[in-house]
């Protein structure tokens, strides 16, 4: 067998059918083996970065690890981003570059780079595999390293001549994986302690955050058991939205930067704060130093380097969230465990005073779709389908994340820790080949879209009806409200003076656009998306200067925000302008 | 009633004093572990004093890394968290704090000089214990092992008479007591 079907194989065996990716002299004996077998589909994206975000898209919305091909050189350093990003995000990734041949290795050979050199830093783990007896049981490794844990992207680099040599082909199951066996059960006394905090708390709250979503289905179950014995209020991170179902009454929205007046303050003013899977990011705490300064926090996490990190917690518990959470679940039960019933009255009257603040309210028009709208009329249209919905990065993203509500997890993709505008298209054509019969919806707005758009070409290649839902302000739109609350209003570069026509570029694709510029005609205008069997896009032209808010300004504490009725002047510190 | 810093961008804690940790690593001898520590180390802003590395257990293929870092206890919990993220490193212990340990360095210290200078050169050596490896009419080298602090002293003193260069090996590290790491 050569190198080169020994990666079809090891991919076989390992459960792969789709794989993204792009092909260039350094892997055509692997492509050359893709041609003579028809067990997995390769989708040829446009650009090495669409790959990686397509990989990303399907792994998250199936749980199952995204599988990358692509090049040496060029096509390596395209897919960095998309790389950094699944990192970042704790995706599950196998991406498999091509090499110069072994000889050529480190003399500047056309379309050499030093793969495993710059994707050191944004991988979980990688591999140069120069010899061929090595090919299969590395490839294994590198699934069980990007699935197992904390999950994250993993890439194996394959040299030319690797790829045709003759080597022999180990199975997944003759592999002992012995040196990276992360621990997913937590300690017993741990779960005791936490659970005396939270039989004890007047003022609990579940922080959740996408660890729950990535330990799978179990963990969401899980968690929906434990919030229902305890009675608890629950948020949670952007990238952790569906692990508890938005029209549950223990939900307050999402939390931080953006998030709700009653998610933030609860979270403020709690007393035991359940966090599960999420990792006290600098955009959920806001300013450290007035971060819940009354509770007690209970931490569960798979990685010990999350615990006390960038927040001390009194009750660590390292492990997998849907195994600790059943060990809690366990634990609340058998020691019939009662959350203090008076205490929690009195909390959810308070949550409930904070909720009637309705801080996710804007003031509507007639004349022009106010962004907030658009997303509400979008969820409205598409509830109750089989909807995913990806977004890209700025305020549309954070628009649909408080006005596009979730009830199951995978069905939310948006990139949260790395923030990478132009993730949205790539990622709605992973999730739609891995779901091809779903609605699958990317919302963007006009600047982020325009950075991998070629994908849309993918998407009309493999008939993927992607809908990408454009909230077009002809700006930057949170750069521009940054540069109003911060930069005294100096819009400097942040408008895009030379759009092009959405709905001509859609056609030019070979697929159909849509505008819509009036409030009136945007309910037809979406089922005319939604019905029509191709990708689509839709170019919603909203308002130009519509600012996010909630928000909490930059050095500012959870109950220092500004809400959507107060003006715009948050009163930012010089030193909270650093931080961006 | 919390000493929380305003943000992790400015993660410094006032209320914690900085300490000096010597993390003996073991790590899978392959290709780019040594790079990946020392990537983490840079990446995300923490300093190395000393470096040492070395194949401990050539049958498994064991290399045992000896860093020595300086950083608040929070700071070097977190180190020690990170390290043991990377996939290759099998244990990590900090040998000021988990395990007490005994710390050497071997350096090698170039002298030239003559008359009275070179004999004070040569006594002082003595009182070091440190070995002549190499003799010319006009210079000596040292061999010299002992503790940080002891190579130090020795360098100050023998830079008046005629120290022209020195190399040292950096701190390694073992814990006291019958056990393994």
């Amino acid at each position: 067998m050569t190198g080169a079907e020994i990666v079809v194989r090891a991919l076989t065996e390992q459960g792969v059918r789709h794989i993204f990716g792009y092909p260039g002299g350094a892997v055509l004996p692997i492509y050359d083996a893709l041609f003579k077998q028809d067990v997995i589909e390769h989708v040829l994206v446009r650009h090495e970065q669409g790959a990686a975000h397509a990989a990303e898209g399907y792994a998250r919305s199936t749980g199952k690890p995204g599988v990358v091909l692509v090049t040496s050189g060029p096509g390596a350093t395209n897919a960095v981003t998309g790389l950094t990003d699944a990192m970042m995000d704790s995706i599950p990734l196998v991406c498999i570059t091509g090499q110069v041949p072994t000889h050529l290795v480190g003399s500047d050979a056309f379309q050499e780079c030093d793969t495993v050199g710059i994707t050191r830093a944004c991988t979980k783990h990688n591999f140069l595999v120069k010899d061929v007896s090595d090919l299969a049981r590395v490839l294994h490794d590198a699934f069980h390293i990007a699935t197992t844990g904390r999950p994250g992207p993993v890439v194996v680099d394959i040299p030319k001549d690797v790829q045709f040599k003759q080597g022999g082909y180990v199975g997944p199951a003759e592999i002992v994986h012995r040196r990276y066996q992360p621990r997913t059960r937590g300690e017993d006394a741990r779960i005791q302690q936490a659970i005396a905090l939270m039989a004890a708390a007047k003022r609990p709250v579940f922080y959740t955050g996408g660890g729950v979503i990535n330990a799978g289905p179990r963990a969401a179950a899980a968690l929906r058991e434990l919030v229902r014995l305890t009675g608890f209020p629950i948020t949670s991170t952007l990238m952790g939205l569906g692990a508890f179902p938005a029209s549950g009454r223990e939900w307050l929205g999402m939390l931080g930067m953006h998030g709700t007046y009653e998610a933030n303050l609860a979270m403020n003013r709690c007393d035991v704060m359940v966090n599960i899977g999420a990792r006290f990011d600098d955009r959920v705490t806001g300013r450290l130093d007035k971060f819940s300064p009354g509770s007690k926090k209970i931490h569960v996490d798979i990685d010990p380097s999350s615990i006390n990190k960038n927040v001390r917690v009194d009750v660590p518990v390292i492990g997998d969230c849907a195994e600790v959470l059943e060990q809690m679940i366990a634990a609340w039960k058998a020691g019939n465990h009662q959350a203090d019933k008076a205490a929690l009255i009195a909390w959810w009257a308070q949550v409930d005073a904070w909720r009637a603040r309705r801080s996710l309210a804007y003031k509507r028009s007639e004349e022009t779709i106010k962004p907030q709208y658009a997303v509400e009329r979008l969820y409205q249209l598409t509830r109750g389908r089989n909807t995913y919905i990806t977004t890209e990065v700025g305020q549309h993203q954070m628009w649909a994340a408080q006005h596009y509500h979730f009830e199951e997890p995978n069905r939310w993709m948006t990139s949260g820790g790395l923030g990478t505008m132009g993730y949205g298209i790539p990622a709605a054509v992973g999730v739609q080949v891995a779901h091809p019969d779903a609605l699958v919806i990317d919302v963007a707005g006009e600047a982020s879209v325009l950075m991998t758009m070629q994908e849309l070409s993918t998407a009309v290649q493999y008939r993927l009806p992607i809908k990408i839902f454009i909230l077009n302000n002809e700006y930057m739109g949170m750069v521009r409200q940054w540069q109003q609350l911060l930069h005294g209003g100096r819009y400097s570069h942040s408008y895009s003076e030379a759009l092009p026509d959405f709905v001509k570029l859609a056609e030019a694709y070979g697929a159909k656009g849509i505008r819509a510029q009036k409030p009136s005609e945007l309910d037809s205008a979406i089922q005319q998306m939604i019905d029509h069997p191709g990708p689509v896009i839709f170019d919603c032209v909203v308002d130009k200067l519509e600012n996010c808010y909630p928000m909490i300004p930059s050095g500012a504490a959870h109950d220092e925000m500004i809400l959507p009725d107060q003006d715009d002047s948050p009163g930012v510190t010089e030193a909270g302008k650093m931080l961006v | 009633m919390t000493t929380q810093p305003a943000s992790a961008y400015f993660m410094v804690d006032a209320a914690e004093r900085e300490t000096k940790a010597t993390l003996a690593i073991l790590v899978d001898n392959e290709v780019g572990a040594l790079a990946r520590v020392v990537g983490l180390f840079s990446g995300r802003g923490y300093n190395i004093e000393s470096l040492t590395v070395a194949e401990t257990d050539h049958q498994k293929h064991t290399s045992r890394i000896t860093i020595v870092t300086r950083g608040t206890p929070a700071i070097i919990e977190q180190i020690k968290a990170q390290l043991g993220r990377l996939i290759p490193v099998q244990r990590v212990v900090d040998l000021a704090v988990d395990k007490p340990g005994l710390e050497r360095e071997m350096a090698l210290v170039k002298v030239s000089g003559d008359g009275e200078k070179r004999a004070e050169a040569l006594r002082l050596s003595e009182v070091f214990r440190a070995r002549v490896i190499d003799i010319t009419h006009t210079s000596f080298i040292f061999e010299l092992t002992g503790a940080p602090q002891k190579i130090d002293a020795f360098v100050e003193l023998m830079i008046p008479l005629g120290m022209v260069e020195y190399s040292r090996t950096g701190v390694v590290a073992i814990s006291r007591g019958a056990d393994a790491l």
